[in-house]
């Protein structure tokens, strides 16, 4: 299992107000300190409540907005430098956003939304509209009835494949699916997880799957990342996630699933209230202000996400010895 | 596997697009039409005048001044010189709607393309370019082309140049906005994704969507620009005597205005008929325009 893309210490800060000088007086860290791998060939999940940098670490990964600090290699290569110039990267990273509507240009037709990228690459007009043509087919659209359309004359699941066939179209490695299939019907939704799933394997694609359903996650993915305002509280398989979640947002989170079998639901207690501020997140451990289990050690210190073994990490006191959690090993190993 | 030809050659479906849309959706206002082609009519009579005109337009007689309409010969009159009036008002119409449409469309060029530079950029560029627009567009617009018309000198070039400046910010503001709210729409984003430099996607992301309302909001500006050429005429600083345009022949007949007030009103009914008609035109093409998907 080789590593594709290494993220170390992804950060965002968004200024909230500056000064007279525009010197950043306060700032919501939507990411901060997010360090994750993704491996060739699997399907690495993102979950978390809305606000919690999702899309924004998304959003960081194909450069659309100026990460305050952090390095993104692929392959070993550091993107961004002459290594692997952002062009080049995104021949390799494509991205499906949750708007299927707002991502497609509204003058232009299908073929030419799904030709634009790879002509941006050098590829002449013609070949660039015939491997829409193949594309728009591979995805499950009749190329001479939806070519030659506009968006507004699709329905949403047409226009999300249109989407999937335009991140495509510069045959990627990795795909990037920002709440993808989000706006969907259910019906839609499942017909389109299979297509990605298929894609998956004829292509030999790798998948960044963002969402906020869990149980769309656990149907696509390999291992899972719970995020938490801006931080990363667990990272596992997900099975090992889903049946021993180790954070107590990740079982928070999980016991709020609606279960269809009365005798497995969970009895974790669902979180209360609000995140807090992200202008202004509680210092130590995020989630101590809402965590059952919080205790003063929490909230003096930022847990590190310890490793457990098969690939499970998490980012809490209670897991990580010697941290001063009572329910901590004593001792460091 | 050998398909005949004609089974592969598939009949691709292709939508209307967006600007026949519009045309379809204007054909369907009757006063947007009926202002279109008195429009068309103005402009046809501008570019055939030497044959619609029955005199010369600079030819006087001072034998016959300031006769009114109806008079033998005139349908609509002479002017103080004795020149004939409908030959003058087909003339002015030249001048006149040049003066209209040159400035607009000249500050349409530029205005647009500083306007999304700004929009596109954003951050200080757009401040630096938008603030600048903004101490232009401080003064009433009317000063603005009396003091530049005014320093250039008297001529219709300088008079073209005064009111281009003047017509830049107003143009340049629409187009920052419109840009501005395209720039951060999924599909810019999308096309950034793809690896496409910015030269790019203003061409083919960001233009489609801007240029048609920076368009019309110009040619809205159409009307006005007429009657500030008119003005400046008026005031002596823009076309000079005895070319025919519509607001010189009013300065020049203002004195008639006791004695022939009907022959005084002809050439403000001119202009008031082609920035009305240009106006309603663009209203009409405005909502056309507005397509809700």
């Amino acid at each position: 299992m080789t590593t594709l893309l290494e993220v170390r210490g992804l950060v965002k800060h968004f200024p909230v107000k500056t000064d007279l000088f525009g010197r950043v007086k306060s700032f919501v860290s939507a990411v901060d300190e997010v360090d994750f791998d993704l491996h060739e060939g699997e399907t690495l999940g993102v979950v978390g409540e809305s606000g919690c940098g999702k899309s924004t670490t998304a959003r960081l990964l194909m450069h659309l907005i100026e990460p305050t600090a952090g390095t993104i290699r692929f392959e070993g290569r550091t993107v961004g430098t002459p290594e692997l110039p952002w062009k080049a990267f995104r021949r390799q990273v494509q991205m499906v956003f949750q708007d299927s509507y707002a991502s497609l240009n509204p003058r232009l037709t299908v073929s030419e939304s799904i030709a634009f990228g790879p002509m941006v690459h050098g590829v002449p007009r013609r070949e660039a509209e015939a491997r829409a043509n193949a594309l728009l087919d591979r995805v499950g659209l009749e190329p001479s009835r939806i070519a030659g359309r506009f968006t507004h004359e699709l329905s949403g699941g047409q226009r999300q494949r249109v989407n999937i066939a335009r991140a495509l179209a510069l045959q990627p490695r990795v795909l990037v699916l920002d709440e993808a299939v989000s706006a969907l019907d259910k019906s839609v939704e499942a017909q389109v997880l299979n297509l990605l799933l298929d894609l998956k394997e004829e292509f030999r694609l790798t998948y960044l799957f963002i969402s906020h359903d869990l149980e769309v996650v656990r149907f696509m993915a390999t291992r899972v990342l719970v995020m938490y305002l801006g931080r990363v509280a667990e990272l596992g398989p997900t099975e090992a996630l889903y049946t021993g979640s180790r954070h107590p947002y990740t079982t928070a989170l999980l016991g709020s699933m609606l279960s269809m079998d009365p005798d497995r639901r969970t009895d974790a207690a669902p979180i209360s209230g609000d995140p807090p501020n992200p202008i202004d997140p509680p210092a130590g451990c995020r989630f101590h202000t809402r965590c059952a289990s919080a205790e003063p050690a929490c909230a003096s210190r930022v847990p590190v996400l310890t490793a457990l073994g098969g690939g499970h990490a998490v980012a809490c006191h209670m897991s990580e010895p010697g941290s001063g959690h009572s329910r901590a090993a004593g001792r460091a190993a | 596997m050998n398909a005949p030809a004609a089974a592969l050659a598939v009949e691709f479906v292709r939508s209307p697009g967006y600007w026949s849309t519009v045309l379809r959706r204007f054909a369907r206002d009757p006063v947007a039409v009926a202002a279109a082609a008195v429009v068309l009519g103005l402009i046809l009579m501008a570019v055939f005048a030497p044959w619609l005109a029955p005199q010369d337009p600079l030819q006087g007689m001072t034998l016959r001044r300031l006769r009114p309409p109806g008079t033998e010969g005139y349908p609509l009159g002479t002017d103080e010189l004795g020149r004939d009036m409908l030959s003058r008002l087909i003339y002015g119409a030249r001048i006149s709607l040049f003066m209209g449409i040159v400035p607009v469309f000249a500050a349409l060029l530029v205005g647009a393309t500083i306007g999304i530079v700004a929009g596109y950029a954003g951050g200080w560029t757009n401040t630096v370019l938008m603030r600048t627009m903004d101490v232009f567009f401080a003064f009433p617009s009317v000063l603005l082309a009396v003091a530049m018309a005014g320093a250039l000198g008297p001529g219709i070039l300088n008079s073209i140049l005064a009111l281009t400046l003047v017509f830049v910010p107003p143009i340049a503001r629409v187009a920052e906005s419109v840009t501005t709210g395209v720039r951060s729409r999924d599909y810019v984003e999308a096309a950034k994704a793809s690896g496409a430099g910015a030269f790019a996607i203003i061409r083919k992301h960001v233009l489609g969507n801007v240029l048609g309302p920076i368009f019309v909001y110009a040619m809205s500006l159409i009307a006005v620009c007429m009657i500030l050429a008119s003005g400046l005429s008026f005031l002596g600083l823009g076309v000079k005597p005895p070319m025919p345009d519509w607001g010189l022949m009013l300065n020049t007949l203002r004195t008639a205005i006791y004695t022939q007030p009907l022959l005084c009103a002809l050439p403000g009914v001119m202009i008031f008929i082609t920035s009305i008609s240009f106006n309603l035109m663009t209203d009409g093409l405005r909502s056309a325009m507005d397509i809700k998907a």
